[in-house]
């Protein structure tokens, strides 16, 4: 094993958890079972994610392998990995869905994307209360460096799927 | 030059009220159901306060005019899909008898560009539109300067309702069905406003530019479309507070293929492309001029009669 691999790296994970007692000491028993250092740990009192979870957030530091297994690790003890060492992600954008997100199925929509090998770095949701108006939300997306369209053309299928109206950011990034 | 105006709606008769400061004379005029024909050069005001009185030009048919004598047909009647009758008709006829064509009219250069430049191949006449995409600023003359090799992708704001519509929306946070009543009372948008609101119009214009910056086989039904009618302004809340904001784009890419879609984007709220009310912006990619950004009116009968004026200056 050369030098550089066995370097240690700061890495942030974005964690959901759900609203229970003891779930957030759960959740980080795999970075330390797996050699990993918590730096530090992020929890915005109040706030939840479109799913109704507390989103966390972890900074720790890792060997990459190592980083690698505490991800893997996470992910198989059920805990919902958001996005995981911002490194990885060269490339990032933003699109805006309107129509009946809940309807279709929010949660949905963002795993799919995210099994497009895009991370949600952010979710914004809006739903105007006593009118008929449809919500809308405003998803960042971050991917790796050359798959954005392919990130894009998954949002593009999804929404052609759900009927739900996509503005998407221009081609090539903002001008 | 002597012109034959077809068409006497509101591009139509701002030609021929500006005509005469180009120093140019029109010979004849056509609406849907007349024409006035004067060899000589017709007295315009007399012919367009007839028009505005008793709702025709003269007491001739349309085949007066385009049997009349001229240099130049200015073509200004309204821009219809599929076979873009009548004005590819208008245009084929001018160019049989060797003169030359002025768009105004999309139609035939969206849906029949193949079909015109081999009218034109066969003609000693020249066929331009410059006022076919963008009214009064000039991208087909500035294509055609820096050569259509040169210019690698093209992207704007190409429908003044459809923007003023998305910018108001998203300064006073209204609901698009207000917004677009208030701009149909402004006169901004047209009583049926389908071909702006539903991106129809922005498309012709950028498959007008695929034909010309391509093989030119490109019609609508090549580009992809979607208007702006779903937006909502809590969906531009959403976009202004990541500092963005929703405008209706037309993108056209290069390459042997040239890609057309048109649709509501992203765009930097603070941006180039983020002009506001009825304004339209185009902006080129060139392979040695950098990017290059021109913007003004869109559209108006002035304004897009100034571009027809332009083109009937620059033919050979
Ligand atoms: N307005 C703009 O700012 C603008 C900008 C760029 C391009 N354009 C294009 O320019 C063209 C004219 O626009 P506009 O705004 O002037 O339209 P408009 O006000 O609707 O006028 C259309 C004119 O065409 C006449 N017409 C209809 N069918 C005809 C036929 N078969 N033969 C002869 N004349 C016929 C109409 O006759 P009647 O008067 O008898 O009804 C009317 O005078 C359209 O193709 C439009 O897309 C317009």
């Amino acid at each position: 094993m050369s030098d550089a691999s066995e370097s240690r790296s700061a890495y942030t994970v974005r964690l959901e958890l759900v609203d229970e007692p003891g779930e957030l000491l759960r959740a980080l028993a795999p970075i330390a079972d797996n050699g990993g250092n918590l730096l530090s740990i992020f929890h915005e009192r109040g706030s939840l994610t479109p799913r109704g979870h507390i989103p966390v957030e972890v900074d720790l530091e890792a060997t990459p392998e190592r980083f690698e297994t505490i991800v893997s690790a996470l992910r198989e003890a059920g805990v919902n990995v958001i996005r995981a060492g911002a490194e990885r992600y060269g490339e990032e954008l933003s699109v805006v869905l309107v129509g009946d997100l809940v309807e279709t199925d929010l949660s949905d929509t963002l795993s799919r994307v995210e099994q497009a090998n895009a991370a949600v770095a952010d979710v914004a949701l809006s739903a105007p209360a006593g009118t008929d108006e449809p919500s809308s939300a405003r998803l960042r997306l971050a991917t790796e460096t050359g798959q954005r369209e392919r990130a894009l053309d998954t949002v593009r299928e999804l929404a052609d799927e759900k009927d739900l109206h996509l503005v998407e950011p221009l081609a090539g990034g903002d001008r | 030059m002597k012109l034959a105006v077809v068409g006497c709606g509101a591009v139509g008769r701002a030609v021929c009220e500006l005509a005469g400061s180009y120093g140019h004379r029109v010979t004849a005029i056509a609406d849907s159901t007349s024409a006035a024909v004067d060899e000589g050069g017709l007295d315009v005001e007399t012919v367009l306060d007839r028009k505005a009185e008793r709702g025709t030009v003269g007491s001739g048919d349309r085949e007066h005019a385009l049997a009349g004598e001229y240099d130049v047909l200015v073509e200004a009647t309204p821009t219809t899909l599929g076979d873009a009758e009548p004005g590819f008709f208008h245009a084929e006829r001018a160019l049989a008898r060797d003169a030359h064509v002025v768009l105004a009219n999309k139609g035939p250069v969206a849906e029949r560009y193949g079909d015109l430049r081999a009218a034109e191949r066969d003609s000693a006449g020249t066929v331009l539109f410059e006022a076919t995409v963008g009214g009064a600023i000039p991208i087909l003359s500035t294509i055609a300067d820096l050569g259509p090799e040169d210019v690698t992708a093209v992207r704007g704001i190409l429908n003044g309702t459809a923007n003023f519509v998305l910018s108001r929306m998203s300064a006073e946070g209204l609901d698009y069905e207000h917004v677009l009543a208030e701009a149909q009372d402004l006169g901004v948008a047209e009583t049926d406003p389908t071909f702006d609101v539903e991106g129809t119009d922005a498309a012709l214009k950028c498959v007008i530019l695929a034909n010309v910056l391509g093989d030119g086989d490109v019609t609508l039904d090549d580009a992809q479309v979607e208007g702006i009618t779903r937006l909502t302004p809590s969906a531009l809340d959403l976009a202004s507070e990541d500092g963005r904001t929703v405008r209706l784009v037309g993108e056209v890419t290069d390459g042997e293929d040239p890609t057309v879609r048109v649709g509501p984007r992203l765009v930097p709220e603070h941006g180039t492309l983020a002009v506001t009310g009825t304004q339209n912006i185009v902006q080129l990619e060139t392979r040695h001029a950098g990017q290059l950004n021109l913007s003004g009116r869109g559209a108006g009968g002035r304004a897009t009669a100034s571009a027809v004026l332009a083109d009937v200056g620059r033919l050979p």
